[in-house]
């Protein structure tokens, strides 16, 4: 018994997911050709291969969508919430019965492993059409006054980590209010929208009430500024989202944006260390580290600060990295070349300022996008990595010797999306979350989604909120 | 007498500093710890890498018969089957041990006499340890006479449970010198310590008091080897090695009997402990259905097809 326990692969088949050659954009329950005809090409991060062409939206595209939303809006909005629910419902139902052609999708055009969309993406992607379809014939019972009213047409942008979920957070809650929406998938991760768009159909779902525009930022930004777009919903970087908090200031629009963060993960003396780690590595390197509430800063009292780390080092050793359709692979590609240039010139500047690199000896495939599990330690509050955030699989660690000095140290930032605590002392859990400054904290775990809870940003991190039942405020006329 | 290892010398001076020592452990999260448990179990083991774990796997067995109806026939016929598992194909890899209670040592030691199977036998009153030191200590020395190459104890959970953990730690102690060159597993009976807290101090007071081996459980009450508990003491053999140099062994028992979820506890020790414990001599599987279940598995991997429990011996 010499030889170590190699697990041989174990790949899901892509045969379950049938990717046409190219793809239109969804605009009043049709398929169409860009107006221009223009396309682009959306390709698999792991591997560079080109999966398919999908049509590139303009100006007139979005004209077009807008008005077919606007036209399905009188209808959309004046049936019963009952009835809205059983289309929600019939769509969350779809949507688990594909879920397995969806993860496998979902991998191909994200990089993200297999495990990762199986077992967190669709889980959560259907749950939060449940949960929002659950709530449009409550919507009298919501908080905010008897017969809430929608606002009208919702023009949603979301990023490339959770293009799905960001879908399901973005379209659940419009369509369960009343709102008829025309979204834009980012334009690396176009395909799984496209799907979406098939599912609406399958489900019967009135012309109009969604529709998707692939494109790139031109078209976001045609979308944001359409004059008869009442809703903008943005989930993307902290220097978009103040350029289109820019361009809708002075109108009518209702502005939800869900932006950067750099989230502090502070581990006290007394955490169990064991499970600390986990939570580390959750917060940092699930979805490699291309999450916006990431734990990317962490926090460890002085006093364990080696025995973590030591343990840390030791548990990166263990992540298994490369096919992200390999059910056993924990660390899957970068998500665009674009990407991971910016990830390691990040790297090169916390090199260069002075900080202490170590990355997970794993060995990176030689094609598609890879960066390796990496953490930074001589960590300061100056140093770029411990300010910028910078999306990928990198760590900065800093440390602290009070519990004052933790709360300082992590509200030290132009960003509040999320933070953890990890003690096994309860009333430290609650002294700490109540003095920071962030939309979420979480106590001895991270990036634990639910759609009952409502996720978003304090600063720089962006404003208003995502899921539970304050989600349905940024889609109704609450004035 | 065995010491304390030294690093340690301070903790277990008294009572008190022995609690001190125990409580100042890193806590356990549960709902953290099971679902790191739960996420390892999800590793996909397929074709070469599920052969080497199915063999792997065999070689770790305890096969085990601990029934007051034991008869040495029972016994002689369980010691040829852990030399020759699979008749019909002579690759199959022999188990660890045979594990029997100490009155059958005797028997199993001259059935597997050179056959390089050791024999394990539970002493210390097992399984519910509830009698005099003195009782304990000559139920070792007898399975120790009798040829038992290691020995299985039982902690005293009345002593654990009500904070006397110097009672524990001096009887594993006693235990250990009368084992001689008997490499000794000590058993906490998880079950019936309650908590993860506990079941990582009980961990640290089996390795301090010198356990070659920590044991799950006896297989004799509800709750017996988890992933999450055996995790938990695999966790504390790697903090042990890390602090000392000394490698102790991990034997959880009880209730697997599966080959899936052997391959299980396989990617634990794997991604937790190390391949440094991938080896019988610091893993092992108290059990004894699980091994025709590997046969069949196996049998279905040299074959293509799935035999049945007719191939393989029902002993």
């Amino acid at each position: 018994m010499a030889s170590a326990f190699e697990y041989a692969p174990a790949p899901e088949s892509r045969a379950v997911v049938d990717i046409a050659p190219s793809y239109g954009l969804f605009i009043d329950g049709e398929f169409a050709e860009a107006a221009d005809g223009k396309v682009f090409k959306t390709l698999s991060p792991s591997s560079e291969e080109v999966l398919s062409e999908v049509a590139r939206a303009g100006a007139a595209d979005v004209d077009r969508a807008v008005k077919a939303a606007r036209k399905a809006f009188e209808k959309w909005s004046a049936l019963p919430g009952s009835e809205r629910a059983k289309y929600l419902f019939r769509i969350a139902r779809i949507i688990q019965e594909r879920s397995r052609e969806l993860a496998v999708l979902e991998t191909l055009d994200n990089g993200k492993p297999i495990k990762e969309t199986r077992d967190a993406d669709l889980p959560l992607v259907a749950a939060h059409f449940f949960y929002y379809a659950g709530w449009a014939d409550k919507l009298d019972h919501a908080g905010y006054g008897a017969n809430p009213r929608p606002l009208g047409v919702a023009g949603q942008v979301i990023p490339w980590n959770f293009p799905l979920l960001m879908l399901a957070w973005k379209i659940a809650p419009a369509l369960a209010t009343g709102n008829t929406v025309v979204l834009k998938p980012a334009e690396t991760t176009p395909l799984s929208a496209l799907f979406f768009a098939d599912i609406c159909r399958q489900a019967g779902l009135p012309k109009g009430v969604v529709n998707i525009l692939t494109g790139y930022g031109d078209a976001g930004e045609a979308l944001v500024t359409h004059p008869d777009v009442n809703k903008v919903a943005f989930t993307g970087s902290t220097a978009v989202g103040k350029a289109i908090a820019r361009s809708v200031a002075g109108t009518d629009k209702k502005v939800t944006l869900e932006l950067g963060g750099k989230g502090a993960n502070i581990v006290f003396d007394d955490a169990p260390i064991d499970q600390a780690v986990e939570g580390i590595v959750t917060g940092i390197f699930f979805n490699q580290g291309q999450v916006c509430c990431a734990g990317s800063r962490l926090l460890i009292q002085e006093s364990v600060q080696d025995e973590v780390l030591d343990a840390l080092k030791r548990r990166l050793s263990t992540l298994r990295l490369g096919d992200p359709l390999d059910k056993n692979t924990d660390i899957g590609a970068i998500n665009s070349a674009e990407q991971l240039a910016r990830i390691t010139s990040l790297v090169e500047t916390g090199e260069a300022e002075g900080a202490e690199r170590w990355s997970a000896p794993c060995e990176l495939p030689s094609s598609g996008y890879w960066f390796a599990p990496t953490l930074f330690t001589n960590v300061t509050q100056a140093h770029t990595v411990a300010r910028d955030e910078i999306f990928g699989p990198v760590l900065s660690v800093l440390s602290f010797r009070t519990p004052d000095e933790a709360v300082a140290k992590a509200n030290n930032s132009q960003y509040g999306l999320s933070a953890g605590i990890w003690t096994e002392k309860g009333s430290r859990i609650l002294a700490v979350a109540n003095k920071l400054r962030a939309g979420v904290v979480w106590a001895n775990t991270f990036n634990k989604f639910d759609p009952t809870s409502p996720f978003g940003g304090y600063k720089e991190s962006g404003y208003g909120r995502e899921g539970g039942r304050h989600g349905l405020e940024a889609y109704l006329d609450v004035r | 007498m065995p010491t304390t290892a030294p690093a340690f010398s301070d903790a277990t001076a008294s009572d008190s500093a022995l609690r001190r020592f125990l409580f100042g452990l890193p806590g356990v999260d549960a709902v953290g710890l099971e679902a790191r448990a739960a996420a390892l179990g999800t590793r996909s083991i397929k074709t070469t890498a599920k052969a080497y774990a199915i063999d792997l796997a065999i070689s770790m067995i305890d096969l085990t018969t601990l029934e007051g109806a034991d008869t040495p026939g029972k016994v002689r016929a369980l010691a040829a089957k852990a030399v020759n598992p699979d008749p019909t194909d002579r690759t199959a890899p022999r188990t660890a041990a045979v594990c029997v209670y100490p009155d059958m040592a005797a028997t199993a030691a001259a059935a597997l006499a050179g056959s390089g199977v050791k024999v394990a036998s539970v002493a210390t009153a097992f399984p519910a340890g509830r009698a005099a030191l003195d009782v304990k200590l000559a139920d070792v020395r007898d399975a120790v006479a009798a040829g038992a190459d290691e020995i299985d104890m039982v902690i005293d959970r009345g002593a654990f449970l009500s904070g006397r953990f110097l009672k524990v730690y001096e009887e594993i102690l006693a235990v250990k010198a009368e084992c001689g060159p008997a490499r000794l597993k000590v058993i906490f009976e998880t079950g019936e310590l309650s908590t993860y807290d506990n079941i990582r101090r009980a961990s640290w007071i089996g390795m301090l008091a010198g356990a070659d081996f920590i044991k799950t459980s006896t297989g004799k009450v509800a709750v017996n080897a988890t992933p999450a508990n055996t995790l938990l003491m695999l966790e504390a053999v790697r903090d042990f090695r890390a602090q000392t140099g000394v490698q102790i062994g991990v034997k959880p028992a009880g209730g697997i009997r599966t080959t899936k979820d052997a391959v299980k506890f396989l990617v634990l020790v794997n991604e937790t402990a190390g391949e440094d414990w991938l080896d019988p001599h610091w893993f092992r599987f108290g059990a004894s259905s699980l091994l025709n279940d590997l046969l069949m598995q196996r049998q279905k991997l040299s074959t293509g097809r799935y035999s049945g429990p007719d191939y393989v011996t029902v002993d």
